[in-house]
């Protein structure tokens, strides 16, 4: 399935199935993210429940040091 | 002298606000907060770079701290609103520092889209500190769209120049019925107990100290100089004379 991560194409696996599976993944876990999915932000609750689509876009933030 | 700063409901005990960028390592920032005696610290909003191995931010702020996620990065008020709302999802919080930016060699905000931006957000629940150029007219704007305080600039952002738009500024505290607090430009302690001096609520900066050669110094440095700023403020500062007016007494002098 391909997906568009923080502007970049992705192609996921079979076995990823929701917004939770693909944070689980090594290169997302670990961090403290808010999700954004095609425009609207999700819940962590809803991370869970929410099944990935072909071409959903994604962004995936964080803080950073800033002024 | 209790003299707390309320803005949002919150009251401040600390006038001095600190960010965290352009830290030689983040783990000084606990240090820095402990020093600067800083209540309220501003942070940025990114993408996660997958690849990158950037620690999270948030681990170095102590929990007692006011997060101010800055929407830096936005050319809009829509983007500014997007980032604002991305922050307010991470539950740390509901203050934001609004700063629009279109101009890339002196990052000066655009006042237009900030109003735009903080009636927005102002109307969504947030505690909207919207980052300006000083100017009268927008002040009040910002005020009547909902603003908890107006933050102008004092120079360009990271310039360590100093209070270059003093004038701009005391009209604003003059004139707007709002916490003003000199955010961008300081450089030196002395700059910022100038701001505080005329009447500024508080000041905010980043670079002056976490530029330092030693910062945590630094971090005291300011601390002391916003209080005495403050307190020369409260205290009201004697009239200027243009000649001298001895201070001994004219009489009784010895033969």
């Amino acid at each position: 399935m391909k997906l568009l991560i923080n502007g970049k194409p992705v192609e996921s696996h079979g076995d990823c199935r929701t917004v939770a599976d693909l944070i689980s993944l090594p290169e997302w876990s670990g961090r403290l993210m808010i999700i954004e999915l095609n425009g609207e932000i999700i819940s962590k609750e809803n991370y869970e429940h929410i099944l990935l689509a072909e071409g959903d876009r994604l962004e995936l933030v964080h803080f950073v040091g800033g002024g | 002298m209790h003299d707390p700063l309320l803005i949002g409901g919150t009251a401040l005990t600390s006038r001095l606000f600190i960010g965290t960028g352009k830290y030689s390592r983040n783990t000084l920032i606990p240090e820095v907060v402990a020093r600067s005696g800083s209540e309220v610290i501003t942070v940025a909003l990114r993408r996660v770079d997958p690849d990158g191995g950037e620690e999270n931010i948030i681990s170095h702020i102590p929990g007692h701290m006011t997060l101010l996620p800055n929407t830096s990065g936005a050319r809009t008020a829509e983007e500014a609103v997007r980032i604002a709302r991305l922050a307010r999802a991470a539950g740390l919080g509901n203050w934001v520092k609004i700063e629009v930016i279109n101009d890339q060699k002196y990052l000066l905000p655009d006042n237009l889209e900030t109003i735009r931006a903080t009636e927005i957000l102002a109307a969504e629940g947030f505690v909207v500190l919207p980052y300006m150029s000083p100017d009268l007219s927008a002040a009040l704007r910002l005020k009547a769209a909902g603003a908890a305080a107006v933050m102008p600039l004092g120079a360009p952002i990271g310039t360590n120049r100093g209070l270059r738009t003093k004038e701009l500024v005391r009209i604003i505290i003059e004139e707007v019925d709002l916490p003003i607090i000199v955010d961008a430009g300081i450089g030196r302690p002395s700059e910022a107990a100038e701001a505080m001096e005329m009447g500024a609520a508080a000041v905010l900066l980043n670079t002056a100290i976490a530029t330092a050669r030693d910062p945590l110094v630094m971090a005291e440095a300011f601390r002391d100089a916003v209080a005495a700023g403050r307190k020369a403020y409260m205290a009201g500062l004697g009239p200027v004379e243009e000649v001298a007016a001895a201070s001994s007494p004219l009489t009784g002098f010895l033969g």
